[in-house]
């Protein structure tokens, strides 16, 4: 019971917690362009704005246009609930593996390019299109460095992998090396960032995710929003707790809960900041030479795979 | 009881085939008897293959009838009784589509009975080669469904295009059968009988084993469609009436994966780990093509054919990895993935023939096959576009429905490839897994694309912005369906508990692991290693989308929505024409896979020909041109050879049968 | 032994098999020519890092001397006379490949497993903990031979036969703690005088026929077409 409790509060830090992340970054950002910039906590003004404004449909939309943000939202929440944050050894951590959370995320991707592709747009049509093409090529990637991890760990379950780490001593794995770089491609991809997307594009030619939400305003937007900013958290937790499992708590007991929440609080911090260095270090590439970006990023999840099978089995 | 259960599928079918040609002159008759039969030849279908798997019973019977010196032999089996509800469920939907769906053929140039006569003699023939428990009987079942289902793909002969795609699945159908013939030879030959009994107990050294194996890996595999066998598929499911190919396509392909199954895993035995590599092999290429050129078709019904060629592919793989499994020693892992793909089977028929009854029912109600001329039928076809979406959820593999759990448990299998000590395979099973990711990714963008275009938007065409809904029975068999697909989503535990009688049948071990911590939960091999709530999914979803509504709609305040026109940039009044089409939204993916298909593509700019320009995509298949036209053109060339025989002159013929004679008195007196 | 079991040197020992691994990869991947030299320079590095753990752990200081004739040569001489000649050549535009990018690169991970399935029964043989890197090296041998044969400029196919050179100096050193002194300066001298040779003939090549793609060679052949 204590757990589930545990788990609602995570599931809630999460959930609260993502805007602040996407703040960070931006304000990251903007610092490093010499520009002023909105003070972290702008995102949080920012979905409140956007839930008291009035919600204006288009005509030519249909009910899944209405329930979309609502399903995305849904699904990412319980994805997030998934991700071990704070403290492993949480009950929601069995209800789903690794597989089934690119499943969940999957499902989400599927009902934002629907919902793109329902106000009969040229836009909307544009971005799920590109949205899919990305999404495709990323999974065989993605798959392929979980598997490089599970290999090692015997396990896809997350709670299992990062206490595999911790129990223990630092090893130096050169599988987990390239699959650590290859992850960090694919979730840059996934999330619609520089260099793959650009998350504060203007121009509708330009534009991968923010064509698929084009026709939204209001709450809808405002969870579409959200939803984003907590696919983006749930990428930058994973990677966190993954390859630096360090700090997470393995017991229930106050004391390490707290060390859990700082230590994961430094590591986003650090891993927001390089982000935003990357996003203003390089330019947005055009959409066909994602795949070769994506085809990097499967060799290096391959070449991890080759190297546990090669170097680290005896 | 089962066993009497299961004979009444057999001749419920035989007599919805047969006892309409005595009403043949009311087609409203016709109708009601066939249909009415038939679905109740499926309901006996589902209680006696259900009662049979979920008892664990095997029942032999032999019936007088048959050869002198081989009466017929048939077997019911969990094997058999998992497959039996598979073709029972189907063919219950089926009977409930079918009297609406056939109206449309009322006024046709055929008759309607002939359509109701091969349907039942097709299904009969389906419950017969689930039954059959010797290679006679279950030879002549086999010819029995091929025949019937060339007359039910033929059955608009009017058209050209349709005669031809008869022909070449009769012709693949003739060849198939005869390796299917050839591969039980083999097994005879050792046995010393025909009766599977016999063909089990027999010692067939390793060489004859494998190629056994490999007649029977190309028969069945010509009947299932796998790469590069597949080609009838996409020829034939386009023209045949959509209740038949919903059919076909359902059940059907599930009848040749029962057969590779029963021979492999019952009759063969000792299975070699070599098979398994092949299968992965073949599985993983038919998958990831199959979903390549489903990517390409804007034909809804082709597009879906191909995409029983990327899941029969699936199930190929899940297959494959248990035959490495078992030749190489891992009993459990091999039930693991033999469970993985027999669920891939029960996801397979019942989402795609969702899709299909879906899809016959766009057909007949809006007129247009073409994709490209579709659109904005959510709201002339509600409950058709609900069942539709839930159809194209479990096909994308998407959580919590059923399509998800059977890849889930594919996955799984091909991750403890790191238990086998050879480093090879270890290496490439796990490449097999990515390319299966890719599939599936690729399976969800195509179906999108399908949704997106066909029900969302606004309608490319007049007929399709008139349509309207179908009637109640084809909406009942679908809505069902879909319930289906989420309920073997959301209880993975229950299915798998009983799929495990089926593995148990033929391996040493079962895997008791997976459902050892309850209904809950889905662990294969360990709760560490992995773990599957598909309820405490449905319920968390649900419970995120309660509290967000909750929060958003406070009880004391309205929250108006107003509808107003899409953002246009300021240019003015959207049009259809300006939305995005099928062949518009798989243009990146055409370009960066580009070598996988011949193109063929024309711009011709506008001129005095034609004033509006002029733009042509044509995608074929390379196999159709690389292998199959070759072959054809060879074998008709060779005939034209010994077609020079035929002279015509009387006088050659009469020397032919004079140089025969005294050849054979030569031979004779030596 | 398992990667658990083993001192966190050897551990390094592999992850630097691999990124040098992965240092082959990207010679595969790289267009542009000045890039490509920069990356051999990498692979370099990664090989001195490599020879002096080996040094450092197996107290033998002659493999010091070889780490720095690694470092002088193929990190320094090598890629400084190389982009010398890039720079004369005036040849810095990009660099075509035959066949696609995409397929070399999965050519050079099937390369890979190849390599591992070759060198099973091999491995056996060495005695170190550091011998599953006979697979990585015979792997890096193998994608600078198709380096060499799915790149149309000379330059290109130079460096791949250079990080073959490269591959078998690694085996040496994982495998056997270095090759024999007099072999190993026989060795470097042999590059050394290749790279000079090859920037001779390229001056030569190129006043010949008017341009580094190996591909214009095909006009020489005896039957007239």
């Amino acid at each position: 019971m204590k757990g589930w409790i545990l788990a609602f509060v995570q599931t809630g830090l999460f959930v609260f917690g993502a805007p602040l992340l996407a703040g960070w970054v931006k304000w990251i950002k903007c610092r490093l362009q010499s520009r002023q910039g909105p003070p972290p906590w702008q995102p949080y003004r920012d979905l409140r704005r956007l839930f008291n404004k009035e919600v204006v449909i288009a005509e030519s939309s249909s009910t899944i246009f209405r329930i979309a943000p609502y399903l995305i939202f849904s699904v990412t929440v319980l994805a997030s609930s998934v991700v071990p944050m704070v403290a492993i050894g949480l009950p929601t951590s069995a209800i789903a593996d690794v597989i089934v959370l690119v499943g969940f995320l999957a499902l989400a991707r599927f009902f934002l390019a629907l919902a793109g592709m329902d106000a009969g747009t040229a836009f909307g049509g544009m971005g799920s299109s590109r949205e899919v093409t990305i999404a495709s090529l990323a999974e065989p990637a993605m798959l392929m460095g979980v598997f490089t991890l599970a290999m090692t760990v015997n396990s896809t379950n997350l709670a299992s992998m990062i206490g595999f780490l911790l129990n223990h001593p630092f090893q130096l794995y050169p599988s987990f090396v390239f699959a650590a770089m290859g992850l960090v491609l694919v979730a840059v991809a996934e999330t619609g960032r520089i260099p793959v997307d650009n998350p504060a594009t203007h121009l509708e030619l330009t534009m991968v995710h923010e064509a698929m939400i084009l026709e939204y305003s209001g709450r809808y937007l405002a969870l579409m929003e959200w939803g984003a900013m907590l696919k983006l958290m749930i990428y930058g937790v994973l990677l966190a707790n993954l390859f630096c499992p360090w700090g997470v708590a393995v017991d229930f007991a106050p004391l390490p809960l707290v060390a859990g929440l700082a230590a994961l609080t430094g590591k986003l911090l650090v891993l927001g900041t390089a982000l935003a260095v990357a996003e203003t270090g390089l330019a947005k590439m055009r959409l066909f030479r994602v795949p070769q970006y994506l085809g990097l990023a499967f060799i290096l999840c391959l070449l991890g795979m080759l190297s546990h099978v090669i170097l680290e089995v005896s | 009881m089962f066993w009497n259960l299961a004979c009444l599928a057999v001749v419920a079918a035989l007599a919805s085939g047969l006892l309409p040609v005595f009403f043949s002159r009311s087609d409203a008759a016709v109708r009601t008897v066939a249909f009415g039969l038939l679905g109740l030849s499926g309901l006996a279908g589902i209680l006696g293959g259900g009662g049979a798997l979920l008892g664990g019973l095997t029942i032999t019977r032999v019936l007088p009838v048959g050869l002198p010196w081989l009466h017929s032999h048939l077997r019911l089996d969990p094997l058999a009784g998992f497959f039996l509800l598979l073709v029972g469920l189907v063919t219950l939907v089926a009977a409930m589509y079918g009297p609406a769906y056939v109206r449309q053929y009322e006024e046709g140039p055929q008759p309607l009975l002939p359509l109701t006569l091969f349907t039942g003699l097709f299904v009969a023939g389906m419950n017969l080669v689930l039954l059959a428990a010797d290679a006679f009987s279950f030879m002549i079942a086999w010819e029995l469904m091929s025949v019937t289902s060339y007359f039910l793909v033929a059955y608009q002969h009017q058209h050209e295009t349709h005669r031809r795609a008869a022909f070449i699945y009769l012709l693949m159908a003739q060849v198939g059968g005869l390796f299917i013939l050839l591969g039980f030879g083999v097994l005879a030959g050792f046995g010393g009988g025909f009766d599977f009994a016999a063909m089990t107990a027999a010692q067939v050294p390793a060489k004859w084993a494998t190629i056994a194996f490999l007649l029977a890996f190309i028969g069945f595999g010509m009947k299932a469609g796998v790469v590069p066998l597949h080609v009838w598929l996409p020829q034939a499911h386009p023209v045949a009436p959509s209740h038949i190919s919903a059919l076909m396509s359902g059940v059907m392909l599930k009848v040749a994966v029962y057969g590779f199954i029963r021979f492999v895993y019952d009759l063969l035995g000792t299975i070699h780990w070599q098979w398994g590599g092949l299968a992965l092999f073949v599985g993983s290429a038919s998958a990831v093509l199959g979903v390549l050129y489903a990517l390409m078709q804007h034909d809804l019904k082709r597009l879906l054919a191909y995409h029983s060629v990327e899941n029969i592919g699936i199930i190929y793989v899940g297959l494959g990895l248990s035959m490495i499994f078992a030749g190489t020693g891992h009993p459990q892992l091999a039930a693991l993935g033999l469970i993985a793909a027999l669920y891939h089977c029960l996801n397979h028929a019942l989402f795609k023939s969702l899709l299909f009854f879906g899809a016959g029912s766009i057909l007949q109600q809006s007129g247009e096959h073409d994709l490209n001329r579709m659109g904005g039928l959510i709201r002339r076809m509600p409950v058709t576009a609900v069942c539709f979406l839930i159809g194209c959820i479990s096909i994308s593999a998407l959580p919590p429905f059923n399509g998800f759990v059977s890849e889930w448990l594919t996955f799984q299998a091909a991750l403890q490839g790191t238990a086998l000590k050879s480093g090879v395979l270890g290496a490439l099973i796990p490449v097999a897994a990515a390319v299966l990711a890719l599939t599936g990714a690729l399976a969800a963008a195509c179906f999108v694309k399908v949704f997106g275009v066909c029900f969302l938007g606004l309608s490319r065409s007049e007929r399709c912005s008139t349509a309207t809904e179908t009637a109640r029975g084809p909406l009942l068999g679908q809505v069902l369906l879909g319930l289906l697909c989420l309920l073997f989503g959301v209880l993975p535990t229950w299915t798998v508990g009983h799929l495990e009688t089926v593995a148990r049948q033929f391996l040493p071990e079962g895997m008791p692991e997976a459902t050892a911590q309850g209904w809950l939960w889905l662990t294969p091999i360990s709760p560490r290693v992995a773990s599957y709530g598909a309820p405490l999914v449905l319920f968390g979803i649900g419970l995120a989308w309660l509290l967000a509504w909750l929060w958003l709609h406070p009880p004391h305040r309205k929250m108006p929505v107003r509808v107003g026109p899409a953002w246009d940039c300021g240019f003015g009044p959207l049009n259809a024409r300006m939305q995005y089409t099928a062949t518009a939204f798989t243009m990146p993916i055409r370009r960066i896979f580009g070598p996988v298909w011949p193109i063929r593509e024309h711009f011709r700019p506008a001129s005095a020909e034609e004033p509006r320009g002029r733009y042509d995509l044509h995608i074929d298949d390379w196999v159709w041109l690389k292998v199959y036209q070759p072959i054809g053109r060879l074998l008709l060339a060779t005939a034209r050879r010994l077609a020079l025989i035929q002279g015509g002159n009387i006088r050659t013929y009469l020397a032919y049968s004079f140089f025969t004679l005294l050849f054979l008195l030569l031979v004779v007196s030596l | 032994m398992a990667l658990t079991q083993l001192p966190l040197t050897e551990q390094l020992v592999l992850t630097l098999a691999a990124l040098i691994l992965f240092s082959s990869f990207l010679l595969l991947a790289q267009a542009r020519i000045v890039s490509l030299i920069h990356t051999f320079a990498w692979q370099g590095i990664l090989l001195f890092a490599v020879t002096c753990l080996m040094a450092a752990t197996s107290g033998r200081p002659h493999l010091f001397i070889s780490a720095a004739m690694t470092l002088a040569l193929k990190v320094f001489f090598i890629p400084w006379q190389l982009r010398r000649l890039v720079v004369k050549l005036d040849i810095r535009r990009e660099v075509e490949t035959v066949g696609g990018p995409s397929l070399v690169m999965i050519a050079g991970g099937a390369l890979v497993l190849f390599s591992y399935y070759v060198v099973l029964p091999i491995r056996e043989l060495s005695f170190l903990a550091t011998r599953n890197t006979i697979a990585i090296s015979l792997a890096v041998v193998l994608i600078g031979m198709l380096m060499i044969i799915t790149r149309r400029k000379a330059v290109a196919q130079v460096i791949g036969f250079m990080s073959m050179e490269n591959g078998l100096f690694f085996a040496a050193v994982s495998a056997t703690y270095g090759m024999p002194m007099v072999v190993e300066l026989g060795i470097a001298f042999d590059v050394l005088v290749a790279a000079i040779l090859f920037g001779i003939f390229f001056f030569q090549l190129r006043a010949g026929i008017g341009s580094l793609d190996v591909d214009h060679l095909n006009r020489l052949h005896e039957v007239d077409r």
